[in-house]
């Protein structure tokens, strides 16, 4: 708690000292979408504070995907509306889901369990504060006056956002599908090590095997259909999984 | 818009991942903290491109394709971190990060020779190592 | 061949000879002899040749400098004047004599090969010694007979006293050394070269600085060397060597080595009273206090040892006395007496198995058993004591015809006290050594008691040797005091009337009192059984004498000492016997004196090293350690903490960036 409230006074004072700065949109005269942001922020953020605090290893997965969702609206909020549908596919929809798989496989507990914490705690909330700080500091100083115009055409739009990441970022989008690649291999590759070597057959590398025949699909889907398609490549890879 | 406002708040989220990656036990929430810090970054990313595409002419939307990528990197890598997770457990039978302490010095030698005991635990160590990573 | 050639040649045959030995001795054992006795007769025959042509005439110098040696030049050089040659002469014999001699005293020892290589080096060495003209080329020589005696003394290593004795000598020794090299590089500085010529002139013509202090540091090696009074206790305990050894290096050219350099830098000497002074009172206190010492000594070879160290006082006496002539004249008679005296125990302790004199007084017919030893030592003894004809009454007459000269006054190289001290103590010594050589002749041959054990006949090397000794023992001394001038400083070496009939007068009244004091404790000797012998008396001579020397201090409680009541020395010598037995205590002043300190030091040294400077070392150690462990306990395996450490340090330097950037 000491970390929200401290947050929260980092907050303040970065408030309270950039109102005088910002001259043509001060702070004290938020716009509907500030206040939206606003709060939409404050949910995220006490979210992933749960989330990372609580002793419930299966509510921190939940609190995850508030926060994760949160995220989602501020995208949509700042007019990246692509981005957010593929946050809310990718990461709430798979990878919160892989996560929970990953909590039961390894048989976690159920309720709360009074050694979520190491023991490095201390020291832990120690670098976080002061790198939070930090951070803050310096972003609010340097940007306490930039304005972001949110008027006009949405700059994320879906149809934006395939021109120029099939104009301008074919080959890296070509070299990343190489690099799910070499993650499928991986993951294979080690769930189909522990299986040969272990007498019961784990769950996980049946998953895999399991998905194994969808692969090919999923990765010449993107480079045969049109541009709606390749977003969901990613997702149906870790769906897959 | 003010920038600040992502910015911050996309601060936040970073140290608050930082805070679960340096301070959670169980592998599997390290790597949602870690999911978070990614988080961060991206709406970094978002917010800046934004900005950019309004204040610049012509803008190659680099901000979002990263994002893009970022997602996709992080899927892969939550994919190949579970495998790695749930191969620990099955070998060691717990995914506690502070309990796979294999690169730590056996216990402490205090002779200038090592003496027989300590020397029977450090090859105790490198058989559990051995068979850790088998 | 030039004469230069030959002289050259004398020196290096030998030392070839040696190399060659040490070469071959083990691979070839039959050319051992041969290496060993031809390369010293060679070398004997050419210094007769160099002696031949020299002549006594204008001493013969030739120098060659190999390489530029810095401000003061050293140059191989030849200095070959009477002295040399006639010196290396008797070097020559001797040598020839004891290598002769070894081949049967040694004939079954294992280490004979290196023996006679290291008697053939030493022999080199002594003879460059004789004839190099230049100091440093002189000290090359000098210090590798020391390092000669030192191996030889230790020949019978096996022995605790051979080892004791070979570090003793070669201790004593090198003490004196070191003042004498600092007082060849004063004599070099103030001369500017190391030429005997070039410093004779300078001193001539009055440069040398600082004359008393060089003669003094020079006196240190001296009295080293020549077994002078302090320095001279290291000879005695050298009889642990075997007896060719004693022959050759302790009593004929090594310990004279001494004597013939200050022969040969007497000018220097001369040049300062001080120093004349104080080598006659070293040579009057050598004299007297050895010739007491002789007198109580129960090992035939340590009474022999304290005759030489006083002989030896006899020559730095006339030194003292300005005359180098009666020096070396004395030194050529007592070279070739004392090598015969020494040879000739040696066979006597061969054939009665013992080194006691006072096991000997209780055996008869041993002279039979060794008539050539008998025979030449009885005429080696009488000119040991000075009795006319024999070589020493020549010799040491012209030394106190000499001292008498100086006495009276008439002359100015030496003051008259030194040469008062010399005559007086001289004839004390006479009496003294006519003493000890009556009672060793009595206790040796005159015995009474079981018969000698018989070993059948001495060996031919070690008996012809004997009688070739004995020859100038008995006749050159007449002969040579009148040819001897020619050769040496041309002054007069005849006996003079006054000292004569004293020295013989004192001599013969010690002879008389030794042998009254015989016939008087005869009597006792018979009743106080006493002695051992040589457990292997079939062994070579070597063995036989090893196992002497080995069972001495058992037997009798000390190397020097044996509670013998029959001993005419004791009676003689009344309360006095006890401390001369153990030559005056001065041991045992040495040993409270510097072996103490030192010993002392070196424990402390110790255990300044051992508790003190060992703390610092593993304090030195321990912090690093001590780190180390902490360093360690860091390093726990847990990944978070790792991250965490590098994730705090990433933010502090961040912030530092950020402050550097921002200008705070």
């Amino acid at each position: 708690m000491s970390l929200a409230a401290a947050a929260a006074t980092a907050h303040a004072t970065t408030t309270i000292t950039t109102t005088t700065a910002a001259e043509a949109h001060g702070f004290l005269s938020p716009t509907g979408v500030e206040i939206a942001f606003l709060l939409v922020g404050l949910v995220t953020f006490g979210a992933a504070l749960i989330t990372v605090t609580t002793r419930q290893l299966v509510h921190a997965a939940l609190w995850l995907v508030v926060a994760l969702g949160g995220l989602a609206v501020e995208y949509l909020l700042l007019t990246a509306e692509f981005i957010a549908w593929v946050q809310v596919l990718i990461y709430v929809g798979s990878v919160v889901v892989l996560l929970l798989f990953g909590l039961m496989l390894t048989k976690a507990p159920i309720g709360r369990s009074p050694d979520a914490d190491s023991g490095n705690r201390w020291v832990a909330l120690t670098v976080a504060v002061v790198a939070a700080a930090t951070l803050v500091w310096v972003v609010v100083d340097a940007f306490r006056t930039t304005w972001i115009d949110l008027d006009g055409p949405a700059a994320g739009s879906t149809r934006a956002t395939g021109e120029s990441l099939f104009q301008n970022w074919v080959l890296p989008f070509e070299a990343l599908s190489v690099l799910l690649l070499a993650a499928l291999v991986g993951a294979i590759v080690l769930s189909r090590k522990a299986k040969a070597e272990s007498s019961s057959p784990p769950v996980n590398s049946r998953a895999a095997t399991g998905s194994s025949p969808s692969v090919p699909d999923s990765r010449n889907h993107p480079i045969e259909g049109n541009g709606r398609g390749e977003g969901t490549s990613p997702a149906e890879q870790e769906g897959a999984r | 818009m003010h920038l600040a406002y992502p910015a911050v708040l996309s601060a936040l989220l970073f140290c608050t991942g930082l805070y679960g990656v340096l301070a959670r036990r169980n592998a599997i929430l390290v790597l949602m903290s870690v999911e978070l810090m990614l988080n961060a970054v991206n709406l970094n990313l978002v917010a800046f491109d934004v900005w950019l595409s309004r204040a610049a002419e012509e803008t190659l939307h680099s901000g979002q394709a990263l994002t893009l990528f970022t997602i996709t990197i992080a899927a892969a890598e939550i994919g190949i971190g579970l495998a790695i997770v749930l191969a620990v457990h099955r070998n060691r039978g717990t995914s506690d990060i502070d309990k796979l302490r294999d690169t730590a010095e056996g216990p402490e030698p205090e002779g200038p020779e090592p003496d027989g005991p300590d020397h029977d635990a450090l090859t105790a160590g490198q058989a559990e190592k051995a068979e850790a990573t088998a | 061949m030039t004469t230069t050639t030959l002289a050259v040649l004398v020196p290096l045959l030998p030392f070839l000879g040696a190399a060659a030995g040490l070469l071959l001795g083990r691979t070839a054992p039959g050319f051992v002899r041969p290496l060993a006795v031809l390369p010293t007769l060679a070398a004997l025959v050419l210094a007769v040749v160099v002696a031949v042509r020299q002549g006594g005439d204008q001493a013969i110098n030739s120098a060659t400098e190999l390489t530029p040696t810095g401000s003061v030049p050293i140059e191989l050089a030849l200095h070959i004047d009477g002295f040399a040659a006639l010196v290396a002469v008797l070097v020559g014999v001797v040598a020839t004599c004891v290598q002769i001699y070894s081949t049967g005293y040694l004939r079954e020892d294992p280490r004979y090969p290196s023996y006679a290589a290291l008697v053939s080096l030493f022999t080199s060495a002594m003879l460059l010694v004789v004839y190099s003209g230049d100091l440093m080329v002189l000290l090359v020589g000098w210090e590798i007979m020391g390092i000669c005696s030192y191996f030889l003394v230790g020949h019978y290593w096996e022995t605790p006293e051979a080892r004791a004795a070979s570090i003793k000598a070669f201790l004593v020794t090198k003490l004196g050394d070191v003042p004498f090299l600092i007082g060849l590089f004063a004599l070099a500085t103030d001369a500017g070269s190391f030429r005997i010529t070039t410093i004779l002139d300078t001193v001539a013509d009055g440069g040398l600085d600082n004359p008393t202090l060089v003669a003094l540091l020079l006196l240190a090696g001296v009295a080293g060397k020549s077994a002078q009074f302090p320095l001279h206790t290291w000879l005695p305990d050298a009889m642990a060597g075997p007896t060719p050894v004693s022959a050759l290096i302790h009593a004929a050219t090594m310990v004279a080595a001494g004597v013939y350099f200050v022969a040969r830098l007497l000018p220097v000497f001369e040049a300062s009273q001080a120093a004349m002074i104080v080598l006659a009172a070293m040579a009057a206190v050598t004299m007297i206090g050895s010739g007491l010492a002789a007198l109580a000594q129960d090992d035939i070879k340590r009474v022999l040892a304290y005759s030489t160290i006083g002989q030896l006082g006899y020559m730095t006496g006339a030194l003292a006395v300005a005359d180098r002539g009666a020096a070396v004249f004395h030194l050529l008679s007592h070279g070739a007496f004392k090598a015969l005296l020494f040879l000739a125990a040696g066979v006597i302790i061969h054939a009665s198995g013992t080194n006691s004199l006072a096991a000997m007084s209780r055996m008869s017919h041993l002279r039979d058993r060794v008539p050539d030893a008998f025979w030449t030592m009885t005429v080696a003894l009488l000119a040991l004591a000075a009795i006319p004809p024999f070589s020493g009454f020549f010799s040491k007459e012209s030394v106190l015809g000499a001292a008498e000269h100086v006495a009276t006054g008439h002359t100015e190289h030496a003051p008259g006290a030194s040469g008062w001290l010399v005559l007086v103590s001289g004839l004390v010594t006479a009496l003294l050594t006519a003493a000890y050589a009556m009672r060793l002749w009595l206790l040796a041959f005159r015995g009474r008691g079981a018969e000698a054990p018989d070993h059948g006949r001495q060996p031919l090397t070690m008996t012809v040797v004997l009688w070739v000794l004995a020859v100038p023992s008995l006749a050159v001394g007449a002969f040579a005091y009148r040819v001897l001038p020619d050769w040496f400083d041309g002054r007069d070496l005849t006996p003079t009337l006054t000292t004569s009939v004293l020295g013989t007068g004192v001599a013969l009244v010690g002879g008389i009192v030794t042998y009254a004091a015989w016939r008087h404790t005869t009597a006792i000797a018979a009743r106080v059984p006493l002695g051992a012998v040589a457990a292997h008396p079939e062994g070579d001579a070597g063995l036989v004498e090893a196992e002497a020397i080995a069972s001495h201090a058992p037997v009798y409680g000390g190397v020097a000492y044996a509670p013998d009541p029959a001993d005419p020395g004791r009676m003689l010598l009344g309360p006095l016997h006890r401390h001369a037995a153990v030559g005056f205590h001065l041991d045992a002043v040495y040993r409270a004196l510097f072996v103490r300190p030192v010993q002392g030091g070196a424990s402390l040294v110790r255990f300044l090293d051992r508790e003190v400077v060992d703390t610092y070392v593993r304090g030195a150690g321990a912090l690093p350690r001590w780190l180390g462990i902490a360093v360690r306990r860091a390093q726990t395996g847990n990944v978070q903490t790792y991250v965490s450490a590098l994730l705090a340090g990433t933010v502090v330097l961040a912030v530092a960036a950020v402050l550097v950037a921002t200008g705070a």
